[in-house]
């Protein structure tokens, strides 16, 4: 119960950052200034929004299907609020350590896309209902391609935990119960004769105990921009030609929740991203002979240093890949529906496909 | 306690699945059938099983099932209704199921089958899940019908991508 408040908290204070910037971040690539009013630079702007937002009339149309109608951002909410569950925060604060995370958070996620049909539905309404169609069919395709970047990882770490999985990218890799006498090899490779295991830092993160991995990382990142609908592959909300998507009906409390669920889901996928690929909670700096930066930089695992250095980095990386999701948005047009399906299909999966294959053989020259 | 209640859900909903005449309704009570299901199969130290559930009904099956339906729907402009069909036969065969079912259960008597008497309930020994003893038991015990499988849904997969495609005129 603490770590569903906890977790909630700590999103909804990161939701509201993440709107904030991405109006600057947007306003600053157009040459714009932004919101400025709201506080010291318009910093309040999203807090106001959403109270603004809460006071709203709840409209429900007259046409609706009102029991689905209401029932959809719920279940949109909690379908990506409970892939937090197996998120580790630090090396000891996870809201639930199960065995198969990885796999329970891919599963997890897929009920997302029925609260989108039962919300494009719901409104009965042509915009939503096609918005929720196109959102579906992107949301399913490229599931493919990020599922398999995934499967990649978890064939090198050979384990679906998301917690074993961070312990094994630095310097702490001993002190995860079974893993007492593992040892971290440069690129992963024994034969190079580089021993890692203390040097952590970035030389124990996935993308370098297998740089194939960098690869995979990529597919992964453009495959979630897909799966949260962002630009460049936001064609089930294009504003041009849409209105809005599946949630054009909604307003209010209801149009909050579904807003938190959109931007969630980009902080969950960042949050994926970063523990799989560029190492999790683990320090960026590695140990240089008696400049033991990566030791300074991880805390004492299960004293308060522990939990802020891990939750410091843990954030930061994220931050630093939402940035880029931002960024992105403001950089690219959006993609034809032929394009984004030629993306998809002919190119990251069959990538993904290679990676997965040479993955396997990159793991037997681990061993 | 917690199975109780999960039961209870799961059979309310298919209840409800098979009485609503609305197909799209029935499709999200589907929804709430599977999850509880899948619930169940948690309680009984089956992760593996449980997430599977949701990866390949709900993420798959339920989300074609919603697609066809709405696709499909107001081609009339009416809603999708279910009919009744075959009454008299649909009630038959499910009470012979339902008297099949019950006399063997009644007939086995669970409490006294020596494998439950012996079982413990520390399932999976010190493991943190099962998908080390499913891989395993995969790649040797059941490799064949495993095998067998992957081959059968390639054949499906290849027999899609064929129907879908546009035969052109030579």
């Amino acid at each position: 119960m603490l770590a569903f408040l906890l977790t909630l908290m700590l999103l909804l204070g990161i939701v509201i950052v993440l709107a904030y910037a991405e109006r600057k971040v947007a306003a600053f690539m157009q040459d714009r200034m932004g919101p400025t009013e709201a506080g010291p630079y318009g910093s309040l702007q999203s807090v106001l929004d959403v109270l603004k937002l809460l006071q709203k009339e709840d409209i429900v149309p007259a046409a609706a299907d009102k029991k689905l109608f209401k029932l959809a951002p719920i279940l949109i909410f909690a379908a990506v609020f409970a892939g937090f569950a197996v998120i580790p925060f630090t090396p000891d604060l996870i809201p639930a350590g199960i065995g198969i995370g990885v796999f329970y958070l891919l599963a997890i996620i897929s009920l997302d896309v029925v609260g989108l049909l039962m919300a494009g539905w719901g409104s009965n309404n042509k915009y939503a209902m096609l918005g929720a169609m196109r959102s579906v069919a992107q949301i399913v395709s490229y599931e493919i391609p990020a599922g398999l970047a995934i499967l990649s990882v978890v064939m090198i770490c050979q384990s679906l935990d998301f917690q074993e999985i961070s312990y094994q990218q630095g310097v702490l890799l001993n002190r995860f119960p079974g893993l007492e006498f593992e040892k971290n090899w440069l690129f992963g490779i024994e034969a190079l004769g580089i021993n890692t295991t203390n040097i952590g830092g970035i030389t124990t993160w996935n993308i370098f105990r297998a740089p194939l991995l960098l690869v995979a990382f990529v597919i992964y990142f453009i495959a979630s921009l897909a799966e949260s609908n962002r630009a460049p592959f936001d064609i089930p909300e294009a504003e041009s030609e849409l209105v809005a998507g599946f949630h054009v009906e909604y307003s209010g409390f209801r149009f909050a929740i579904l807003f938190l669920a959109e931007y969630s889901m980009m902080v969950l996928v960042s949050l994926v991203a970063v523990i799989l690929f560029l190492g999790s909670w683990n320090t960026p700096l590695p140990n240089l002979t008696t400049l033991k930066l990566a030791n300074w930089t991880t805390g004492t695992v299960g004293e308060l240093s522990g939990i802020l250095w891990g939750g410091f980095w843990l954030l930061s990386k994220t931050f630093v890949l939402l940035f880029l999701q931002l960024q992105i948005r403001w950089t690219y047009p959006r993609l034809r529906v032929d394009q984004l399906m030629y993306l998809c299909w002919k190119v990251l999966t069959p990538v993904a496909l290679v990676i997965v294959l040479l993955a396997g053989i990159w793991r037997l020259l681990m061993v | 306690m917690l199975f109780y209640i999960f039961a209870a859900v799961a059979v309310l909903s298919g209840a409800y699945m098979v009485l609503t005449r609305n197909l799209l309704y029935a499709g999200f009570s589907l929804l709430l059938t599977l999850l509880s299901v899948a619930a169940i199969y948690v309680l009984l130290f089956a992760d593996f099983v449980a997430v599977t559930q949701l990866m390949v009904y709900v993420g798959g099956v339920l989300v074609l099932i919603l697609f066809g339906i709405m696709l499909s729907s107001r081609v009339h402009d009416k809603s999708v209704m279910s009919e009744n069909v075959n009454v008299g036969w649909g009630i038959t065969i499910s009470m012979l199921t339902l008297i099949g079912l019950s006399y063997t259960i009644w007939k086995v008597g669970f409490s006294s089958l020596p494998w439950i008497q012996q079982a413990d309930t520390n399932v999976l020994a010190g493991q943190k899940s099962t998908v080390q003893m499913i891989g395993i038991k995969l790649m040797t015990d059941f490799v064949l019908p495993f095998e067998i499988a992957s081959l059968l849904l390639l054949i499906a997969l290849i027999g899609a991508a064929y129907i879908a495609t546009d035969k052109q005129k030579v």
